[in-house]
């Protein structure tokens, strides 16, 4: 008599551990999970695109030799002080109050050293972060936490958030912990209650109203300042056209991967688009209107390298702006902190409850013993260094396709591996002429 | 400038026609006035309903407006004092940090939202989301005031003499809120809360700056405020939302 053949225990693809545990997470708690960061699924993204480099149809430029431009002008449709940056990598709109003190000086630092410029966030303007950044943008938010008219005269560009890449439709939730005295005084709130950031703007809604409030900024600072409208990925095409007709002298694009100081996970995960599908539609947008390079596109959400960077470029953006990995340069979820980030549950690398405001790394945090931890002059080289790298090697693949600017890079250079992924950016497959929806067969 | 209200019963000895000049003029010149001023009162003539008229300000200037304003009028005003002898529309003083606005008509919705400071009087009526997020200026609405007006007030006061919409006070922080009329309801975390003798002076004060002290009692308005029980996200609260 033989034993039975007996399959090995199968898991569901479907209710697969990570499922099973969030089930019995929620239902422990009774409420749903919350954390920082930006989508973690996976999303066709610019790994799934390729650069086809020169050939015998198209020549390269010598590297470290033959110049490959890289400075960007933003603003110069209506602003009477665009701001020039020597590259088209700017740090993303991050609050004081999610971010420490010493990290928004650190991000002053390393953007500033770069030539490039960095954003305030919900909750006002730090004088560290204007002390440190030669070029400040100003967010101009829903909550309007901070907002007065003396900084939005010291800002160099003002940036309107009608939503952001992580919570298109959403607002904001800074938990209690992180509401410290400062962070209280700034947002005219308790100490220490939960506060929450609108999602609507107060005194706006639509685009017609928007072109309104843009006029009423404009009129505040006297036409100086550039205007940035930053939209999430949800409706590329008609977010930016409407931005753009509304006045907006730059469109800022936020993908699903860009991060966020705390949302719910649901949210973070299933609402809004992967950035490789948002560039083209807007880049459209624009073309249509004759504005492209006129209104300047920053794209951002999940932009790592200088590949990453190229990409964008090639598919139309201006320029592009990076937070997440920004914070990595700093020092965020270094594994030098490994058993820390253990002792809170967690690992270097999936570190994400940037809201508890307990980050051994003293960047999500407003504890004066973490923050401490932070050298904002030694993290702001990091991410001078970080920048500069993502730029040589943005210019390395310029110059490998030939160009000597690259705002010169072009959706011709690029295929994709993935039929996704042409489909979304609107170059061939790799191997064919085959757009999807755009050119009918292989 | 002190607090309390000018009619324009002055000779201006400058007066902006926005039929000949554009609002960019009217309002170029006006920054332009240094806030160690001797330039102190200003009319604007035929404002017709244009938007973001005399916005910016930040000197202790008058103007005064003849006639019906748009959208953000004195947005953002530092030190002036701004009377709109007209109606208002909508964000009528938004984010004021200082000063003074007098709207002698209506004013349209969000009036005096997201400001810091100063005191926003409005003679008529205010529509909907009056106050929302404020954030220590003082409104005194003599008429009624719209429906989710105070929505995420966190500080300052919205007295109104007349009845107010529903949902007043949704989500509210530390703002006071003092109605005299009737309001149609409250919004999440409002409630009635006991008038004391140190809001009634409060309160006073408020309708003394309004010019209508001894007008009305203030024996006859209630105080509502935070209840403050969704100050920490609690899974029980979720249906308050």
């Amino acid at each position: 008599m033989t034993d039975t053949p007996r399959t090995p225990p199968r898991k569901s693809a479907t209710f697969d551990d990570y499922t099973l545990a969030e089930i019995r997470r929620a239902a422990a708690t009774g409420i749903y999970d919350i954390r920082g960061a930006g989508a973690k699924r996976k999303v066709p993204h610019f790994d799934d695109l390729l650069f086809l480099g020169a050939s015998i149809s198209r020549y390269p430029l010598e590297g470290y030799r033959e110049r490959c431009g890289t400075e960007v002008t933003l603003g110069a449709r209506f602003a009477k002080k665009p701001i020039h940056l020597k590259i088209p990598i700017t740090i993303a709109g991050m609050s004081f109050g999610s971010l420490s003190g010493n990290a928004k000086e650190a991000l002053g630092r390393g953007a500033s050293a770069m030539g490039t410029s960095t954003t305030t966030g919900d909750g006002g303007m730090t004088p560290e972060e204007r002390g440190h950044s030669t070029a400040l943008v100003y967010q101009y938010l829903p909550s309007r936490y901070g907002m007065n008219p003396d900084d939005l005269r010291k800002a160099d560009a003002i940036e309107v958030v009608i939503g952001q890449g992580a919570k298109p439709g959403g607002g904001g939730m800074l938990l209690g912990q992180k509401i410290s005295p400062r962070v209280a005084r700034m947002r005219t709130l308790p100490e220490g209650i939960d506060q929450r950031s609108a999602c609507r703007h107060p005194d706006w809604t639509g685009p017609d109203d928007l072109e309104i409030k843009i006029e009423e900024l404009r009129e505040i600072t006297d036409w100086e300042k550039p205007i940035y409208v930053k939209v999430g990925a949800a409706r590329p095409y008609y977010d930016t056209a409407l931005a753009a007709k509304s006045g907006a002298d730059v469109v800022v694009l936020d993908g699903m991967q860009g991060g966020t100081a705390a949302t719910q996970e649901v949210f973070i995960e299933n609402v809004g688009l992967p950035i490789l599908s948002a560039i083209r539609p807007a880049v459209q947008a624009l073309q249509d209107l004759g504005l492209h390079r006129k209104v300047q596109l920053i794209v951002s959400g999940g932009v790592r390298n200088g590949a990453d960077v190229a990409k964008a470029l090639a598919l139309g953006a201006d320029a592009v702006s990076i937070g997440t990995a920004a914070l990595v340069a700093l020092g965020d979820n270094d594994p030098a902190l490994e058993a820390e980030y253990q002792a809170l549950g967690s690992t270097a690398g999936a570190y994400d409850d940037w809201h508890e405001g307990r980050d051994p790394a003293g960047i999500t945090t407003q504890d004066p013993l973490l923050t401490g931890r932070l050298d904002p002059i030694a993290a702001g080289r990091r991410l001078a260094n970080y920048l500069a790298v993502l730029t040589l090697e943005t210019q390395t693949i310029a110059r490998a396709c030939g160009k000597s600017h690259v705002h010169n890079l072009e959706p011709e250079d690029l295929v994709a591996l993935t039929i996704e992924a042409a489909a979304m950016a609107r170059v061939p497959l790799a191997g064919t002429s085959w757009i999807p929806g755009v050119t009918g067969q292989i | 400038m002190s607090a309390t209200i000018h009619d324009s019963d002055v000779a201006a000895p400058h007066a902006i026609d926005l039929e000949t000049e554009t609002v960019r003029g009217l309002n170029a010149v006006l920054h332009g006035i240094g806030r160690e001023t001797n330039q102190g009162y200003w009319r604007v003539l035929n404002p017709r309903g244009r938007h973001a008229i005399a916005v910016g300000l930040a000197a202790p200037i008058q103007i005064d407006i003849d006639g019906h304003v748009g959208y953000y009028c004195a947005g953002m005003n530092q030190q002036a004092h701004v009377v709109i002898h007209g109606n208002a529309g909508v964000g009528v003083a938004e984010n004021m940090m200082s000063g003074f606005v007098h709207v002698k008509g209506d004013a349209s919705q969000a009036a005096g939202a997201t400001a810091h400071g100063g005191t926003l009087v409005i003679d008529g009526n205010a529509g909907a989301r009056c106050g929302i997020s404020m954030k220590g200026v003082d409104i005194i609405v003599k008429g009624s005031i719209g429906h989710m007006s105070a929505f995420m007030a966190q500080a300052g006061a919205l007295t109104v003499l007349g009845d107010a919409g529903e949902a007043l006070g949704d989500s509210i922080y530390e703002a006071h809120l003092y109605v005299r009329g009737a309001v149609a309801s409250l919004g999440a975390d409002c409630v009635v809360k006991v008038m004391r003798d140190e809001h009634k002076a409060e309160l006073f004060e408020k309708l003394k700056r309004a010019g209508v002290d001894g007008q009305v009692d203030v024996s006859d308005f209630k105080r509502y405020g935070s209840a403050r029980t969704l100050y920490h996200f609690h899974i029980d609260n979720a249906s308050s939302y």
